[in-house]
């Protein structure tokens, strides 16, 4: 393990411990609200509840608001701090990680959204029961990553970013049942074009949920294990041990 | 990018994080397992560590860890008190600057050294800066006027004093003063700028100024900084010392130790969670 562990309290300036632990806890604020209009959003999709889904379309300003606020309060800490070492490298992981949680909460908007134009729809019978499958695997990645952030939890991180490699499986398959649902009758295909793109959504969650896996690694053990293979990470990581 | 820790590590120091940044030039300073007491008070452990040749290093620690200590042993000015000792070896382009028949004056004109608070002589602008050459023995009124002028153009002073040479140095603001004192370094042609703290007394303007003239000097000349700014190590060097308690603990590349150290010591220390 790195010596240089991750390690929010015990500044001598007790203010600057306060300043991160609030961001910290903001973060972990925003990621619940993620959490939770995903949910709502997968919930309304798979029962067809436009309420539900007009409810999630209504609530994305607020973690909107939380990435900006999120984003001037590291700003601060930057200019009136300078952190280095891994008060830097959380401070950095923050802000990409907000990106990312920001993002999420669009595509958990345009599921929302997906939800109330699919009740005009005749719906499908099995009730979009794929992409409740899919839906709870992104659901679950996200709150790992959260967990491993929550955590600064390098295994658990490691372990929810193998998952993703599960659900683009699954989304694939997805894809291939709509096409030829699609083909066999076209009647069918203005619903299924919008049950793709929610399907899209949540692979694009998974893939967003990976990245704050890496910043979590990132702020933890110093290395930037973007755009690297699965392999070499863990091979990486083993030398470390 | 790391160069291995030097060879002979004749005392052992296996807590060192050692990954230091090789400017591809040699070695300017080699110490190797160098101790030192101020009587019975030892103040430097077992130091082991090679300044690579044109760039700068910063060496930081809380007061007190024998950093300046250090710094003062490489031209030998910790020959002036009297109760100190010395074991290891410290060497200067392959010459052990603390054997026999070393010639002191001469490896202080190598080693130029700029003090925390300047130090400019109550006498002018040029005598200031010529006064290295004047102990020499150099006569030459073009000499001395070339080398002032050099000098001070080095230390980025020149334009500001240039119309009044003859006056004296004292009447100069801090950071002035301190870019004389650097003049009148360089004024002898050293290898090495040693800087015990030179920015400690000066506002963030000068201190600007002094920061980018080390930018400037490197290369032509190896430097070893001194500081308490932790960011003042972080923007100037190429590599940093971290010392506590008279023991190097961790030495490396400064865009690793500033990002990701390797000890928890040193992440303690320099993200301000010391004791």
């Amino acid at each position: 393990m790195n010596a240089d562990e991750f390690n929010l309290g015990q500044h001598t300036v007790k203010r600057y411990d306060a300043e991160l632990e609030k961001i910290r806890s903001k973060v972990l604020a925003m990621g619940g609200l993620v959490a939770q209009q995903l949910s709502d959003a997968i919930a309304a999709i798979t029962t067809g509840d436009s309420s539900l889904g007009e409810k999630v379309m209504n609530s994305d300003y607020r973690i909107n608001a939380l990435e900006v606020e999120i984003d001037e309060e590291c700003g601060q800490v930057l200019a009136r701090r300078q952190p280095i070492a891994s008060d830097l490298r959380f401070i950095l992981s923050v802000i990409k990680t907000i990106t990312d949680l920001e993002r999420m909460g669009d595509e958990a908007e345009r599921i929302g959204r997906m939800a109330v134009q699919l009740v005009q729809h005749e719906r499908p019978r099995g009730e979009y029961r794929e992409l409740r499958h899919l839906g709870n695997m992104a659901s679950h990645m996200l709150n790992s990553a959260l967990d491993a952030f929550a955590r600064t939890d390098v295994e658990a991180a490691v372990r929810t970013r193998e998952q993703d490699q599960e659900l683009d499986r699954e989304y694939e398959s997805i894809m291939r049942q709509m096409i030829t649902l699609m083909m066999e009758d076209p009647r069918h295909i203005p619903r299924t074009l919008e049950a793709m793109w929610s399907a899209r959504a949540l692979e694009r969650i998974g893939d967003r949920a990976c990245n704050i896996c890496e910043y979590v690694i990132f702020l933890v053990k110093g290395r930037d294990i973007r755009h690297t293979s699965w392999e070499q990470v863990q091979a990486d990581l083993r030398d470390e041990e | 990018m790391s160069a291995n820790a030097p060879s002979s590590r004749p005392y052992g120091v296996p807590t060192t994080a050692y990954y230091v940044r090789d400017s591809g030039d040699g070695t300017i300073v080699s110490v190797q397992g160098f101790n030192l007491w101020y009587d019975k008070v030892q103040a430097l452990f077992d130091i082991t560590m090679d300044v690579p040749r044109g760039l700068v290093t910063a060496l930081i620690g809380p007061s007190g860890c024998g950093k300046s200590t250090l710094l003062r042993c490489m031209n030998r000015m910790n020959d002036l008190i009297d109760t100190v000792r010395i074991s290891g070896s410290m060497q200067v382009d392959d010459q052990d600057i603390y054997g026999k028949g070393v010639d002191v004056i001469g490896l202080r004109k190598r080693m130029g050294m700029v003090f925390q608070k300047p130090n400019p002589f109550a006498m002018s602008i040029f005598d200031n800066v010529v006064y290295p050459l004047r102990v020499d023995g150099v006569g030459s009124g073009r000499v001395l006027e070339e080398t002032c002028e050099r000098a001070l153009r080095g230390a980025a002073l020149w334009d500001e004093v240039k119309d009044r040479l003859g006056e004296s140095a004292l009447g100069l603001s801090g950071g002035q003063q301190q870019r004389l004192c650097i003049a009148r370094a360089i004024a002898a042609d050293p290898e090495v700028l040693l800087m015990d703290e030179p920015c400690s007394a000066l506002d963030p303007i000068a201190t600007a100024k002094i920061e980018e003239l080390i930018d400037e000097l490197k290369g032509h000349y190896s430097i070893v900084i001194v500081t308490h700014n932790m960011q003042q190590a972080a923007r100037v060097s190429d590599n940093t010392a971290f010392m506590y308690l008279g023991k190097l603990i961790e030495y490396g590349d400064t865009e690793v130790m500033f990002t990701n150290p390797k000890l928890a010591q040193t992440s303690d220390y320099i993200t301000g969670r010391f004791g």
